[in-house]
């Protein structure tokens, strides 16, 4: 058997029909599309459309998109060019306590010199906001309320429209980390009150390197990259070509399927899970099960064991997962999201994230299921906390 | 991020299990750090005739206590008081900086152990 991904929320494969539509800007259309010559013109014109492809994706103007390097830069830019924007209001932020590191570390940095004041709303056991603790949170001199629209680890879907709403009446800025979701939410910017957007192409089948940064008309934000002129003059740096194809490209053809697949994807979730809960005791499902969550995200902690040994055993069975997020991965830190959601931290070591994705099949579920039960069962045996809850231990 | 001698302990570890009635049992780390390793031995005539782990953590974790226990088997306690985490280390052909720690339970386990036998035949 091939090797199985199931780490979709870490990156996705590029899509074929994607690949196909960027390849011709390597070598054929290749000028630089701020270039005034035929050559440019002809890479701009393509740019364009790409541009205006993301745009009707989340309802937004094609004006109102900027291309990045991605989601890190999209959140980086947002929240410093807000701060920079609004600095004659105030310079408080309101976020959540589950936010990826590229928003949780940029803000801690500026709050630690002293250029914004945070606040980190918590969440519940299921790993949503409290709407209440939002509006008690808002200050005179709060400038950005910035909420994920889906966690990376645990998949939860916050309530992005009422967010937006809170954060209208207040006239604050509202900014959503929407890099899960993209592909996997229907976002509608203009509905749901988003002024700011960040989201990353690799997410959903589209290339690496490439995210966007969607700024409603009329907010007050600082350049990024200073240089040329590229992006009217808000992010420096010669656009990339084929990249803003394929995410053009990408995000066209998540949007047209969003519903197939996530329907597709949430059955070979929900089987995943049925399947893990039936034949595998003392496991604990992290996230909410209503259909609030990411259709292809599912999160176990598995008690008595830590969560690499179980990442690294079934990456010898040829099955990709993650424990944590990605990026915490080879740290020692149990997973902060999960002790946001109240685990305790032991089970908060012991998770693993399975995120599947189009291509996979139930019979990849089965193999993966076969695996973990057994490999559940070997590093339990291992474990000296196991056999200490099966009181067979004695010198507890 | 680990080599292939790591991946190999880890793979397939040595020794796992916990020996009844014990002579010597070394329990080190908790579960809120991610690392509780607990090595047992067996000894006779001051000479480790076995040894077993079993251990809650990652991968460093449990190739670390798989190379601790087969060191120690065939060593006088003296000897096996002189292990350092350093002998683990090298044996795992190196290991990423951030689970050297992991090494150093092993030790640890090892020490505690051999006390634990100490202890129980002084009294």
């Amino acid at each position: 058997m091939n090797r199985i991904y199931f780490d979709h929320s870490a990156t996705t494969p590029t899509s074929e029909e994607v690949v196909k539509e960027m390849l011709p800007f390597f070598t054929d259309i290749y000028g630089n599309g701020s270039s005034q010559h035929s050559h440019g013109r002809e890479a701009g014109k393509y740019i364009d459309i790409a541009r205006r492809q993301v745009a009707d994706a989340i309802g937004a103007k094609p004006g109102e998109i900027y291309f990045t390097s991605g989601g890190t830069e999209s959140d980086n830019w947002a929240i410093r060019g807000v701060l920079s924007g609004y600095k004659a209001k105030g310079k408080h932020i309101i976020t959540t306590c589950i936010e990826h590191p590229a928003m949780i570390k940029t803000l801690e940095s500026l709050q630690k010199n002293g250029l914004a004041e945070v606040t980190f709303l918590g969440v519940d056991s299921e790993g949503f906001i409290c709407l209440e603790e939002l509006k008690n949170a808002i200050r005179p001199d709060t400038i950005l309320i910035s909420v994920m629209t889906a966690n990376n680890e645990i998949g939860t879907i916050q309530d992005i429209k009422e967010i937006g709403a809170i954060a209208k009446a207040n006239n604050i800025i509202f900014h959503t980390d929407a890099v899960q979701a993209i592909g996997n939410v229907k976002i509608d910017v203009k509905e749901m009150n988003i002024d700011l957007l960040s989201m990353s192409a690799h997410k959903f089948y589209g290339p690496k390197g490439i995210g966007v940064l969607y700024r409603r008309n009329g907010i007050k934000l600082s350049s990024y990259m200073t240089g040329g002129e590229q992006e009217r003059n808000m992010r420096a740096g010669t656009l990339n070509t084929p990249a803003i194809v394929g995410m053009g490209k990408a995000i066209e053809i998540a949007t047209r399927d969003i519903d197939k697949n996530n329907k597709y994807v949430s059955e070979l979730r929900d089987y995943f899970v049925a399947q893990v809960e039936s034949k595998i005791d003392n496991v604990y499902y992290n996230g909410t099960k209503s259909n609030k969550r990411l259709a292809s995200n599912a999160n176990f902690s598995f008690e008595f064991i830590e969560g690499e040994s179980l990442l690294l055993r079934l990456d010898l069975a040829g099955i990709s997962v993650s424990s944590g997020s990605a990026c915490s991965s080879g740290s020692l830190e149990p997973s902060y999201v999960l002790l946001a959601t109240g685990r305790a931290i032991e089970l908060a070591h012991g998770s693993l994230r399975f995120s599947f994705g189009k291509n996979n099949t139930k019979q990849e579920i089965d193999y993966c299921v076969q695996n973990l039960v057994k490999i559940v069962q070997d590093l339990r045996e291992l474990s000296p906390l196991f056999l200490i809850k099966k009181g067979e231990n004695k010198y507890v | 991020m680990y080599n292939e001698r790591v991946m190999k302990e880890f793979a397939e570890p040595k020794n796992v299990g916990f020996i009844e009635n014990a002579d010597g049992v070394g329990k080190v780390g908790n579960a809120s750090c991610g690392d509780i390793m607990e090595i047992s031995l067996k000894i006779d005539n001051d000479i480790i005739t076995d040894a077993k782990f079993r251990t809650f953590g990652c991968a460093a974790a449990i190739a670390s206590s798989s190379v601790a226990t087969q060191m120690v088997i065939g060593k006088t306690l003296d000897e096996a008081l002189n292990i350092k985490n350093k002998d683990v280390v090298e044996t795992l052909q190196g290991l990423p900086p951030q689970k050297i720690h992991c090494s150093v339970l092993a030790e640890e386990a090892i020490k505690k152990a051999v006390e634990d036998y100490r202890d129980k035949k002084n009294n």
